[in-house]
């Protein structure tokens, strides 16, 4: 017994000595969080040696980690460095695992701050994952989904939906959309029906995903409405535009506030009505181009 | 057939001795624990993860034993001079050979039981759990019977990295038998590379003597369909089963190999 009691107090002296001494000689490790030790997936896999999906699995929850902590981290430098080649190892150590091809198109192609606005990445991720299973429905529209909602492409868009429509198992209602970015050139309309198919999706963080995306064009929507509301209210020569200036003028309560419960920022020059940058749907999607 | 049951029974006995099953506790712990841990790092990827890493370990755990103790099998005998008593008896060295073998075959195959049962217990909680949706998004279901292919692969591929170690334990020492045991098993992991090395380099014949030990070696990558069956992709009972006759017929090469370089042996 007297030797366990000696035993531990020892490691405790020891710990004691480390915490003292990293205090007084603060240490200046490399931050190993954004360190990729192996670059290419094909040594990786070979280093794996049949343990190839467990190490997918490592990288994968290490892009989402990165992911996740770039997003939280404010104005830090290179966010999102990683995020292309974390993806990448995972998806080359495991070529099956869907949810790093879909969930990892989704985080390369958000628009910078909320993501690294990578759309080219995105598509190449997925196209990837094409040439191991070339009728996953969910990869065309995944890629039909990036040419729409990031590349604000629809003719693109329209293709791939098509091509997703003629795979098997896929859902009836791709081919008329792929026909209604044809014909409509795309609006918020074409929009909210297929971030609401969405809705339906079987993974959660799909679903949340859409919820998010709707929210946004009811911001865009609401956004509108404030405009022309701002437009028709008379104001005098050199006052700035303001909440209270409108309040006072169109009896507001308050100020508005877009759907995540964030108040909109309005330009005391211009008028112009802003999501702002506090806000969780910050930045809203640019407007579609109509087709000619 | 008795002398064979005997030694293998005393090899199975020796091993729980030796504290071998404790691997099995820390085998619980790890999936119990990442099974709490993964929910909150995946992105719902948790069941996909613990399969693989279920799966992992089995294999992992298992080579370890196979190896450690396998090397030891023979060696440790004739170290300790037991062997000596032990060839006095009514055993013939072939009994001797296969005795062992059988025992620390016996001692992996109740450890990769446990360990199945523990991760199906592991997988039926997580899926008792989860709701349908999220259930709707899985590649293959929790508790998924197709998962006993890949234990049964592990099992195989064990009983030849076992067969593999009791070679070397023959006629080498422990610390060289495990590290050639360990030397092969990344080379039949390497396997396939060499079946394809003409397209790597434009000699004949070196792309002939890489695919002769390509065919000499034990082509153990082709044991690992661990990926496929997470993910609920097709494994034909051919592919099993001819995988099976070939860890067979490698087992039997191995054991006759080893049987008569022990019989070879002179222990005066």
């Amino acid at each position: 017994m007297t030797r366990i009691i000696a035993a531990v107090t020892c490691l405790a002296l020891a710990v004691a000595l480390q915490v003292g001494r990293d205090r007084a000689f603060p240490r200046n490790d490399p931050k190993t969080q954004q360190v990729l030790y192996v670059r290419s997936p094909e040594a990786l896999k070979r280093i794996a040696l049949g343990f190839d999906a467990l190490a997918a699995d490592v990288y994968w929850i290490r892009a989402i980690q990165h992911y996740g902590g770039d997003r939280l981290a404010p104005r830090k430098p290179h966010r999102y460095e990683s995020l292309y080649p974390l993806l990448d190892m995972t998806t080359s150590l495991d070529p099956y695992f869907n949810i790093a091809y879909r969930f990892g198109a989704i985080f390369l192609s958000e628009a910078y701050p909320g993501g690294p606005g990578r759309p080219d990445q995105a598509i190449a991720l997925l196209r990837k994952g094409l040439a191991v299973q070339p009728t996953k429905w969910q990869y065309y529209h995944d890629i039909a989904f990036v040419h729409y909602w990031t590349l604000r492409d629809p003719v693109g868009a329209a293709d791939w939906f098509r091509r997703a429509a003629e795979q098997p198992g896929a859902p009836n209602w791709l081919m008329p959309v792929a026909a209604a970015m044809l014909t409509e050139g795309s609006d918020r309309t074409s929009a909210r029906f297929l971030w609401q198919q969405m809705l339906g999706a079987e993974q959660e963080w799909m679903r949340r995903r859409a919820q998010h995306a709707l929210q946004q064009l009811d911001a865009l929507d609401q956004i509108d409405r404030l405009t022309a509301i701002i437009a028709n209210t008379p104001k005098r020569a050199g006052e700035p535009y303001s909440w209270q200036w409108l309040a006072a003028a169109r009896g507001f309560r308050g100020i508005p506030v877009d759907p995540s419960g964030t108040p909109y920022d309005l330009d005391p020059v211009t008028g112009q009505v802003t999501a702002s940058e506090r806000s969780l749907l910050f930045p809203l999607p640019k407007p579609v181009e109509k087709r000619k | 057939m008795r002398p064979i049951r005997h030694i293998a029974l005393n090899v199975f006995r020796e091993s729980v001795r030796d504290r071998v099953p404790y691997n099995l506790v820390l085998f619980a712990v790890l999936l119990i624990g990442s099974s709490y841990l993964l929910a909150q790092l995946t992105a719902g990827q948790d069941v996909k993860i613990i399969k693989d890493l279920g799966l992992a370990a089995t294999s992992l755990f298992g080579l370890f034993i196979a190896v450690f103790i396998g090397i030891g099998l023979v060696s440790k005998e004739v170290e300790r001079r037991s062997i000596y008593s032990l060839l006095a008896k009514p055993i013939s060295r072939p009994q001797f050979i296969v005795g062992k073998y059988a025992g620390l075959v016996l001692t992996l195959a109740v450890n990769v039981a446990v360990m199945a049962a523990a991760l199906y217990a592991v997988l039926a909680y997580m899926t008792w759990i989860e709701s349908p949706d999220f259930k709707a998004a899985w590649d293959a279901p929790g508790v998924d019977p197709a998962l006993l292919k890949a234990v049964l692969l592990i099992f195989v591929e064990l009983m030849l990295v076992t067969a593999i170690a009791l070679f070397f334990s023959t006629f080498s020492t422990p610390i060289l038998s495990a590290a050639l045991t360990f030397g092969l098993y990344i080379a039949g992991n390497f396997n396939a590379d060499l079946r394809n090395f003409e397209q790597v380099v434009n000699a004949p014949a070196a792309a002939w003597l890489a695919r002769g030990l390509y065919h000499v070696l034990p082509d153990l990558s082709a044991f690992d369909i661990k990926t496929q069956v997470v993910h609920g992709l097709p494994v034909s009972s051919l592919y099993l089963w001819s995988t099976v006759a070939y860890g067979g017929a490698y087992i039997a090469a191995l054991l006759l190999a080893a049987t008569v370089i022990f019989s070879k042996r002179d222990f005066k």
